[in-house]
């Protein structure tokens, strides 16, 4: 049930990260969906899990993408498994420290991403912070709002479900 | 089926849940990305990274592996290999031990071959009667330079007979003569003395032996008579022992004497420390003549020089000289 609720988080992602692949700033793209995923499943399940799904995620990101597979990959595997042990480590169940570990995350997903390309093509350092840094905002937004989701999600179903079965015993009677 | 259960099992085991094992799952994958990458990415050279690394690692296994076998085998020739070696190296030992005295002996038979050759080369150009003779000993008396060859009266050999060589004048034949050996006094022998003349100037003297070095003096030179270091000597033929023309030697030094005559030093052209092969003139000592002197510029026979070439003759004693030739008494001595 978790593997198969990971790679269906991995697979909307992907897919909407394809559909935004148009919003950027400055040349970067403006959201990255996927490495929210990522984030998102190394605070629900762990380490081991979050790094997988980096893993995984950002192989199948990079094939879509048509560069060099693993470039994209290996960040989102470091971040997983930094996420996890993180959250392993700390409480994190608060809207601000899920707020904080998404920008970092991001951060520091983009750090490891220039860095390694820099190592591949042989070229110098270069970030964009400004561009980074509203990419590690828009990131954390999304992630605490699919947070919210899934924790208000089942308890506002319930709520509506004893709702209806309330007015329906009150026509009843 | 049964297959598939067991690898259930397995892998359900908490030894290879890699659940449990983050750490080491973290560097299975990040090791798989970075080969991933290095299998995509080229180097600067154009080769992929994955490729350069992983000659570059092979390489090095394979120098690290050509190492360790050719110090085996190295171990192996030089130590393992070489039990044998011992003996054969005491068998070479011995090889060398008569090669080298074989090459000595094979120089030393080059070295007579060249000086007879010399030698006979100096007995086809030379006018009067020689005979060769071999030096078959020294004298043990360190204060009379003489040698001991292998003629003597049975070879017409008698005493007062000239001893030459290809470099020019050696010494006298001295009594007693055996029938076959004979003394030769070398004219370094500070008893020994010979008519002599400067060959540029024809100025003439007398050289004698002397203990010095060089070994030789010229003396009776006036010192009106111009004689310069390089002059060479050569015999006059006054004594009536040397034939005249032979080469003595260089002058070395020549200053002006506190008397008549000049002091004078020669270096002999022979090296008299290694004769081996003389030649003794067959000719009778006799007095010596005025004819024989000759006198300043007269034209008369060329002398030898060590060279083989031929400068002009004549030459004539100091009036009042002492006879050269011969064994000098002490007081006949400067």
């Amino acid at each position: 049930m978790r593997t198969a609720g990971v790679i269906v988080a991995l697979g909307i992602a992907l897919l909407l990260q394809t559909m935004l692949a148009g919003m950027s700033i400055g040349g970067a793209t403006i959201v990255n969906l996927v490495l929210v995923a990522v984030v998102y499943v190394a605070l629900a399940y762990g380490a081991a899990t979050g790094l997988l799904a980096g893993a995984v995620g950002g192989l199948l990101q990079d094939a879509l993408a048509g560069g060099i597979v693993g470039v994209g990959s290996l960040p989102k595997t470091l971040v997983g498994f930094m996420v996890g042990v993180l959250g392993a480590q700390f409480i994190v169940s608060q809207p601000v420290p899920r707020f904080v570990l998404f920008v970092g995350a991001t951060l520091v997903h983009e750090l490891c991403f220039q860095a390694v390309y820099a190592l591949v093509e042989f070229r110098a350092f270069h970030m964009q912070y400004s561009a980074t840094l509203t990419q590690a905002v828009v990131n954390a937004a999304i992630g605490l709002i699919a947070f919210q989701a899934v924790e208000w999600g089942p308890g506002l179903v319930q709520r509506r479900d004893s709702r209806r079965a309330a007015f329906s015993s009150r026509r009843r009677f | 089926m049964r297959w598939a259960c067991s690898w259930w099992l397995v892998a359900g085991s908490p030894l290879l849940d890699i659940r449990r094992r983050t750490g080491v799952l973290l560097l299975v994958a990040t090791i798989g990305h970075v080969l991933l990458i290095s299998a995509q990415v080229q180097s600067k050279s154009g080769v992929r990274v994955l490729q350069e690394v992983t000659f570059s690692v092979f390489s090095r296994v394979q120098g690290s592996a050509a190492g360790v076998l050719h110090g085996g085998r190295n171990l192996w020739g030089n130590y393992v290999g070489l039990r044998g070696m011992r003996g054969d190296n005491e068998v070479l030992r011995k090889q060398v031990a008569e090669l080298e005295v074989r090459l000595q002996e094979q120089r030393a038979l080059a070295a007579r071959t060249v000086s007879l050759q010399a030698l006979l080369n100096l007995q086809s150009t030379v006018s009067v009667p020689t005979v060769a003779a071999d030096v078959i000993a020294g004298n043990p008396n360190p204060g009379m330079r003489t040698v001991t060859i292998n003629r003597g009266s049975a070879d017409g050999v008698q005493a007062d007979m000239a001893v030459i060589g290809p470099s020019g004048i050696i010494g006298r034949v001295v009594a007693p003569v055996a029938s076959r050996a004979a003394h030769v006094q070398l004219l370094v022998d500070r008893n020994a003395a010979a008519g002599a003349l400067i060959e540029r100037t024809r100025a003439g003297g007398m050289v004698v032996g002397s203990d010095k070095d060089p070994p030789l003096r010229m003396e009776l030179v006036s010192n009106v008579m111009e004689v310069n270091p390089g002059d060479t000597v050569v015999t006059s033929g006054v004594d009536g022992i040397y034939p005249k023309g032979f080469a003595i030697g260089r002058v070395e030094s020549s200053e002006r004497g506190p008397e008549l005559y000049r002091a004078i030093t020669v270096r002999p052209f022979v090296d008299f420390s290694g004769l081996e092969e003389v030649l003794v003139v067959l000719v009778q000592a006799r007095p010596a003549t005025p004819d024989q002197t000759g006198a300043p510029g007269e034209a008369g026979p060329a002398p030898r020089t060590p060279a083989g070439a031929r400068a002009p003759a004549g030459g004539a004693a100091p009036a009042g000289a002492p006879r050269p030739g011969g064994t000098r008494s002490p007081g006949e001595r400067r």
